[in-house]
């Protein structure tokens, strides 16, 4: 058969004219088909063996047996069926003790006939399992309730135990429902996980999380505010107090930058016109944006430096790296100098850092530091060799001239000239110093 | 009816299986030649046409013209099994993704296919109850994928529309992605079970188990380690039970089922092998990734299926990437020589040439650079983050060598704000491998993440502490001491109940003596030719051996936990191996099923994993089918920690 354009087949596939499709060969087709056949063929055998009366058989979702949901099944495992029949039960492992099999399904309509049973809670839990009709109305004491309830438990199957659940939040007060639930773990658990989904859940945490619904920053700020008041552990309440402090100045640094920056009086926006609010960003996001626009503000406004630095205890290695980027980012080399220069009691001055000097390198090489700045800071770099190799890799010529020269490495130089350009600068030098030094 | 049950301790009443076989395949000089050729997979292409042709029953259920809106994680395996066609010709109109916004549609009839999701249950109410103010009348149906929820029905009840909405379930419980592969498609399993405790999918799980027993059983045996895997075990035993059983030729006959929480070290480490790495870096979506400009070097982007059908990947996904540029260039080589034949050719030769070789050397050179592509990008991303350095780190976690300079290097990366998962992941792996930090690097190191990445992620710490990824080390051993006081006073059953219930507190990693005593971490200073593997390490540059992967190795090989007393004690417990119950004759018929065995991780499995298996299969002569609730890694695994979105 020749396929027609898709729009064609759309047409004849999904019009009311089916009958006339020439889609027979379609794999689709004949596959439903092979399966339809199956069934058929399935259906007598299983009226055969049904010995109840005529009460239909459904499964939990109402399909009678025979439909081709169920047949799917049957059709999977009748497929290959070659060999002989084997005996292969396999043994229960560390459970409750074995349920009677209770394989008969029957439908609403046969419970009107009044053929209603007192299913005990093994029973109802396992008629529950494999989706047939059971009911809980009957479990009214509470003993009852907590008997279902501890059966559904151990058949580990969480969709009844939340099932049970359920039915014992409609029947049960919640003080007494949580005071049975606190000696069962794993119900409890599954109980806080189901509030959690249908959102009626307020632990402690999940109190807290409900920051993240609002939008208005004020608002916001405010619940955060209503917060502090939980009964959070000791380092929990600090980050909280934090999480507020940080909302509350970010609101005050905003609304003026804001105003600032359109009015066009700092020349820094203009330069460097603020990509994105600072609300609701990090502490060290903004302690990098405050290093960015309010570099060398006095401690007592809350967008300096400092103060963010103070207020939410922030390490002199963290400083450091961050107040690093964004004056590296600016090109402001004095300030990244300034940043490592420290003067001893006799007034010389020293470079320091909290973290390696190749690191610094690194984070500098980053933001597109110069050679000249680079090789400063390569200088710095204690270990030798690892201050040959980044050198090497960043090309600072000097760096690497004047170790081999203090190492008096006439080979590495004589070698190292090779690699450099035939009458540039750093020829000359390593020219000069093989020529200077004796032999 | 006889049950022989091998807990660790009993000695094996059988002596048919595993030992033997296992045996004459590594032994001797000449072990190679002894090796039976690894017996074939079992065709799963099977699972997916009952899949389709139950979906297609469903959807005759609504007769007429629908509209269908599909969850949005349902659509790639949807996509594997029927296309638009299928679901046209069985009328249904339009096509919707499902995306929690009142709705378009103008059909009378809607159709809703789903995962049995409260969030979304609770969208279709919005829905139903916004046509019912509208006064607009339709028919509605709900197909659950895999099962439906008591939860979701009794939603249904409250909200008044239950009736107006028909449910049903589509048992589609297994996508096969590859010859190797079957996945439940339900990443949220490790959350709902490991974090919130939740055991809704054990029976899926066990459904899922039965289906493959019905269809490619009877298995023989089954092994396991975890206390989800021995609750699936039951659920699959009993649905067994209830079933009826009908003989045929077993194809896989044994299986092995293990909790991810058994090992969360091996997923939170970087992956380098191929296929894991493209994960790790692209994200493989059901079989698929979508590779970048980056990698096809023009202006667009390719979604690729990444399985055995590509022979180019199929040599290279289990081959650590140190390995995979080589190989690649070889192959260019080749490619160009087989190119390079025409020049001498006749008319009569080349015509023999474009008709019989060119499409497949096309093909290969499609496939080529396609794979040039990705691993120059992931080369250059990784020399881009100092992968090298990070590598190193990692590697001395899982030694437990220079702690201090890795909790630096941890430290610099969260000054740095560099990646949030990063970080996240590498504070997991130093809290594994230590069995907690410190109280006091513990405070510091969760300050300093919330100051860089934001203080909800105090939600996320609470999240990591409460599965036991994160936590604090305890001052002394107060909480043991505590269980087996209370152990000794009560009766073993209660004990057991009291051990789940501090199972969540007092969980311990004990990683390194458990590398100790399943040597876990080759000594580092011996040389490693990732050429050659001699072990499952190959997968970690010769530094680690996955520990989920040793565990089935020593269990298959000891036909049992025999020998593992000390190993299952520190994995608190929970192992299990059975045997069916036998009538004699047949049981010692050695089929190849008996070499085929059927990996069940739940709570998902990492490519690197799998070609860990891979790499034990061709070893011993065996061949690994993994079936696993998601494909994991190490990302996956954290994000679905986090709780800071609204």
């Amino acid at each position: 058969m020749i396929r027609g354009k898709p729009d064609e087949d759309e047409y004849w596939n999904s019009s009311k004219f089916k009958a006339f499709t020439f889609d027979d060969e379609d794999d689709d087709f004949t596959r439903l088909k092979e399966s339809k056949r199956a069934v058929n063929s399935i259906r007598s055998l299983v009226e055969e063996e049904d010995e109840e009366d005529d009460v239909e058989k459904v499964s939990w979702s109402g399909e009678p047996v025979g439909s081709i949901s169920w047949s799917v099944k049957e059709t999977a495992s009748s497929i290959r069926s070659t060999g002989e029949v084997r005996d292969q039960s396999f043994p229960k492992i560390n459970t409750a003790p074995s349920l009677p099999k209770n394989s008969s399904g029957y439908s609403l309509s046969s419970l009107f006939k009044g053929t209603t049973h007192d299913w005990t809670p093994e029973e109802t839990v396992k008629r529950m399992q494999q989706g047939k009709v059971y009911s809980l109305e009957k479990f009214r004491s509470l003993q009852d309730k907590l008997l279902l309830l501890d059966e559904a438990v151990n058949a580990h199957d969480g969709n009844v135990i939340t099932a049970v659940l359920i039915y014992l939040k409609k029947s049960l007060s919640k003080e007494n429902l949580f005071r049975e639930l606190i000696t069962r773990e794993i119900a409890l658990r599954h109980y806080i996980h189901f509030l959690k989904e249908i959102e009626e859940q307020k632990l402690l945490l999940m109190q807290y999380r409900d920051h993240l619904n609002i939008r208005d920053e004020n608002k916001r700020r405010d619940f955060l505010k209503s917060c502090l008041s939980l009964p959070f552990s000791p380092d929990d309440a600090t980050h909280v107090q934090d999480h507020y402090t940080l909302l509350e100045r970010q609101i005050i640094i905003e609304a003026n930058d804001k105003q600032v920056e359109s009015s066009g009086q700092a020349d820094i926006f203009k330069k460097y016109p603020r990509k994105a609010s600072i609300l609701n960003m990090p502490i060290i996001t903004t302690l990098y944006y405050s290093c960015f626009y309010h570099y060398g503000e006095s401690d007592g406004t809350y967008s300096s430096p400092a103060n963010i630095r103070k207020t939410f205890r922030i390490s002199d290695k963290q400083f450091l790296l961050t107040c690093l980027g964004a004056r590296a980012k600016l090109k402001a080399w004095f300030d990244v100098d300034a940043l490592f220069t420290t003067k001893n009691w006799l007034g010389y001055t020293k470079k320091r850092s909290p973290i390696g000097f190749h690191r610094i390198v690194d984070i500098l090489q980053k933001n597109n530091a110069p050679v000249q700045v680079l090789q400063e800071y390569v200088n710095l770099v204690e270990d030798a060799e690892q201050k040959i190799s980044l050198a090497q890799k960043y090309k600072c010529h000097d760096v690497i001239i004047n170790t081999y020269r203090d190492l008096k490495d006439r080979q590495q130089l004589i070698v190292y000239r090779g690699k450099v350009e035939r009458g540039s600068s750093e020829y000359r030098k390593i020219e000069e110093i093989l020529s200077n030094s004796v032999r | 009816m006889q049950h022989s049950i091998r807990t660790s301790g009993n000695k094996p009443r059988e002596v048919k299986g595993w030992a033997g076989v296992l045996l004459c395949s590594t032994s001797g000089p000449m072990a190679h030649s002894v090796r039976r050729d690894a017996p074939e997979l079992p065709d799963f292409s099977l699972l997916k046409r009952l899949a389709r042709d139950q979906l297609i029953y469903l959807l005759e259920q609504l007769p007429g013209r629908k509209d269908l809106f599909i969850e949005a994680d349902l659509m790639s395996p949807l996509d594997r099994i029927a296309n638009v066609t299928t679901l046209k010709q069985h009328d249904v109109d339009k096509l919707y993704k499902v995306e929690y916004k009142p709705i378009v549609s103008t059909s009378d009839q809607l159709c809703f296919l789903i995962r049995p999701r409260i969030k979304t249950v609770k969208w279709i109410c919005d829905v139903v109850n916004a046509d019912k103010a509208f006064g607009r009348f339709r028919k509605y149906k709900i197909i659950f994928s895999p099962q439906k929820f008591y939860a979701c029905e009794n939603l249904l009840e409250e909200q008044g529309i239950f009736g107006d909405v028909t449910t049903d379930e589509w048992s589609f419980y297994l996508l096969p992605l590859d010859d190797d592969i079957i996945s439940l498609e339900l990443p949220e399993f490790f959350r709902d079970n490991f974090l919130e405790g939740d055991q809704r999918w054990v029976r899926t799980a066990g459904s899922a188990l039965h289906l493959l027993h019905s269809v490619y059983g009877p298995f023989s045996k089954l092994y396991g380690i975890g206390r989800c895997s021995k609750m699936a075990y039951e659920s699959w035993r009993e649905q067994v039970e209830e079933g009826e059983q009908r003989a045929r030729q077993a194809e896989i006959g044994n299986v092995f089922l293990i909790d991810r929480d058994v090992d969360l070290v091996t997923p939170l480490c970087s992956q380098v092998v191929y296929e894991g790495l493209v994960d790790d870096i692209f994200r493989i979506k059901c079989g698929c990734v979508e590779f970048g400009p980056d990698v096809t070097s023009s202006d667009k982007s390719i979604k690729v299926m990444l399985n055995s059908q590509d022979k180019v990947f199929n040599e290279i996904r289990n081959e650590h990437f140190s390995q995979v540029f080589g190989f690649l260039s070889q192959k260019a080589r080749n490619l160009q020589t087989a190119y390079d034949k025409r020049s001498g050719m006749d008319i009569k030769q080349m015509k023999t040439f474009v008709s019989e070789e060119l499409k497949g050397l096309k093909q290969e050179h499609r496939l080529l650079s396609l794979h040039i592509g990705a691993s120059e990008s992931m080369m250059k991303r990784k020399t881009k983050q100092d992968f090298q350095e990070l590598l190193k780190t990692e590697h001395s976690l899982l030694e437990g060598f220079e702690i201090r300079e890795c909790i630096s290097y941890i430290e610099e990366h969260i000054n740095r704000q560099v990646s949030m998962v990063e970080s996240m992941r590498l504070l997991c792996l130093l809290s594994l491998t230590e069995n907690g930090l410190l109280p006091k690097d513990y405070r510091s190191l969760k300050a300093q993440f919330l100051q860089s990445y934001g203080i909800d992620h105090l939600l996320t710490f609470s999240n990591l502490k409460q599965l036991g990824l994160l936590v604090e080390q305890q001052p002394g051993e107060t909480l043991t001491v505590m269980e087996s006081r209370v152990g000794k006073l009560v009766n073993d059953k209660t004990a057991g109940k009291l051990t789940d219930a501090f199972s969540s507190l007092a969980k311990k990693s004990n990683f390194r003596a458990l590398g100790r005593r399943l040597n876990l971490v080759p000594k580092s200073d011996e040389e490693y030719d990732l050429r050659v593997p001699r072990d499952m390490a190959y997968i970690f540059s010769g530094a680690y051996i996955p520990l989920s992967c040793k565990l089935i190795e020593q269990v298959l090989e000891r036909d049992g936990w025999t020998g593992l007393e000390e190993v299952t004690r520190m994995l608190n417990g929970h192992e299990f191996a059975v045997t069916a119950g036998s009538n004699g004759s047949d049981a010692r018929v050695k089929t190849d099923s008996q070499r085929i065995i059927l990996v069940m991780f739940l709570g998902g499995c990492t490519f690197s994993e799998i070609s860990a298996l891979r790499f034990l299969g061709r070893e011993k002569g065996l061949k690994f089918i993994v079936v696993t609730t998601a494909i994991t890694n190490s990302a996956r695994l954290l994000e679905s920690m986090l709780d800071n979105h609204a």
